[in-house]
């Protein structure tokens, strides 16, 4: 986390890398997240 | 609501006159201070810290709390989820009333209310944020006010006009969702010049899109909040329709209040991820940083969800509660505790009793003109003469 990045191609590569394993993980998440609010006690 | 207790309230010397009294007659007094004295006189703020708790809360916290009249209205009339409609109308007297004391702290923190119009008509500065805010604003009060109208001009019995004004309904819902996603994000945009000073915690490219999504989890809270406080002491001012629809309301604001909550928790790991500022999150500021997200942001997303699927109602209202907080405690620390965060702590702003004083004056305002509206006009109950209407 506390690397030393020497160019901006360096640092963006890392950050978006690290960014996208997020966006992916957020898709995933969000998903079971919504089943998680819709599997409750049956809707009226 | 027992009748014992309507009689009680019906008596002048209640309670809530009592406290607002005391409130008014301090804030009068404060007010005359601050456009006598000037700024000196009431408050703290300085050359380093220009902006104090009457941007911070009045106006951050004011506006992002007022979006429920947006939210609202876009659910039922956009995406006809006309099951919520009874919540419509307390929601866009709310936003009414939040946006009109924006505009009225506003005059404090400004000052020569009489020059409120310049940027309008005399010296328009187009390359400002600022400006599109204040013009954004401007326009949405106005169409919050026609939104409003329908409630009044029935109550006042002007049939043609209450006509004209639900006539333009759609028209002006949809300018409401766009003005509002505008100025919404743009009050975060103001922050965007100031990268130095604000906290990398908080700093972001993406600040405005946080400001906009935060703006969503303040309506939908604060549609629920105001909904569990007027079936507290207005349940007798509400008709069966009103009362009946109140729970799915609840339970509805509460599951789209988790997703969007959620969402917001996702959008501010990416933030610190495309900053790469993972390294701040192990100092003081990253503690703080790390109660406003896990505490105000995940909390509450997981209370919300677990209500929903609980159908466990109180639940869902003490959460609106707590994401409340937790909006006020992220504009606050957008704009006070993160801003400026590398000044020495001799340096730093700390409000001015008289600035708090003011801020309370300003809420109880809209207290006092919400209870006036609200056991007057029909905003809790469908007016006998156009109960079909809908």
């Amino acid at each position: 986390m506390d690397k030393v990045f020497y160019t901006l191609q360096n640092f963006m590569t890392h950050t978006e890398s690290v960014t996208y394993l997020l966006v992916a993980a957020t898709l995933v998440g969000m998903t079971l997240f919504w089943l998680f609010l819709g599997s409750g006690k049956n809707e009226d | 609501m027992t009748e014992e207790t309507i009689a009680e309230n019906k008596s002048f010397f209640n309670l809530f006159n009592i406290c607002a009294g005391i409130v008014v007659v301090i804030g009068l007094y404060i007010t005359y201070l601050r456009f006598t004295g000037g700024l000196a006189a009431v408050t703290n703020l300085s050359d380093n810290n220009p902006w104090g708790i009457w941007i911070s809360f009045d106006l951050l916290c004011g506006v992002a709390l007022a979006a429920g009249g947006y939210v609202t209205s876009a659910a039922v009339y956009l995406f006809g989820m006309k099951k919520y409609h009874s919540a419509v109308r307390p929601a866009v007297l709310t936003g009414f009333l939040g946006y009109s004391l924006v505009v009225l702290a506003l005059q404090y923190d400004v000052g020569r209310p009489w020059r409120l119009p310049y940027p309008l008509v005399v010296q328009q500065g187009t390359t400002s944020v600022l400006f599109e805010v204040g013009l954004c604003v401007a326009i949405y009060l106005t169409v919050l006010f026609v939104e409003f109208s329908p409630a009044a001009l029935e109550w006042l019995g002007l049939k043609k006009a209450r006509n004209l004004a639900v006539k333009l309904t759609i028209l002006l819902t949809i300018f409401g969702v766009v003005l509002s996603t505008m100025h919404q994000s743009s009050l975060g945009s103001l922050f965007l010049i100031a990268p130095s000073k604000l906290h990398p915690l908080w700093y972001s490219p993406y600040i405005p899109i946080y400001f906009f999504v935060t703006s969503i989890i303040a309506g939908l809270s604060m549609v629920i909040f105001e909904s569990t406080l007027s079936h507290r002491f207005f349940a007798y001012k509400m008709d069966e329709t009103h009362l009946k629809e109140a729970n799915g309301i609840t339970l509805g604001f509460g599951k789209a209040a988790a997703y969007v909550l959620a969402g917001y928790f996702a959008i501010k790991v990416m933030g610190i991820s495309a900053g790469n500022n993972w390294h701040y999150l192990k100092t003081g500021y990253g503690t703080w940083y790390l109660v406003e997200l896990i505490g105000f942001v995940a909390l509450p997303a997981l209370l919300y969800a677990i209500g929903v699927r609980e159908k466990n109602l109180i639940l869902i209202k003490w959460t609106s509660v707590l994401a409340i907080l937790g909006i006020i405690l992220n504009r606050f620390n957008v704009c006070l505790v993160a801003f400026n965060w590398q000044l020495p702590s001799s340096e730093r702003y700390f409000p001015h009793w008289m600035e708090i004083g003011i801020s309370v004056f300003i809420v109880m305002i809209g207290l006092i003109l919400y209870r006036f509206i609200a056991t007057r006009m029909p905003i809790l109950y469908a007016h006998p003469d156009y109960k079909d209407a809908h």
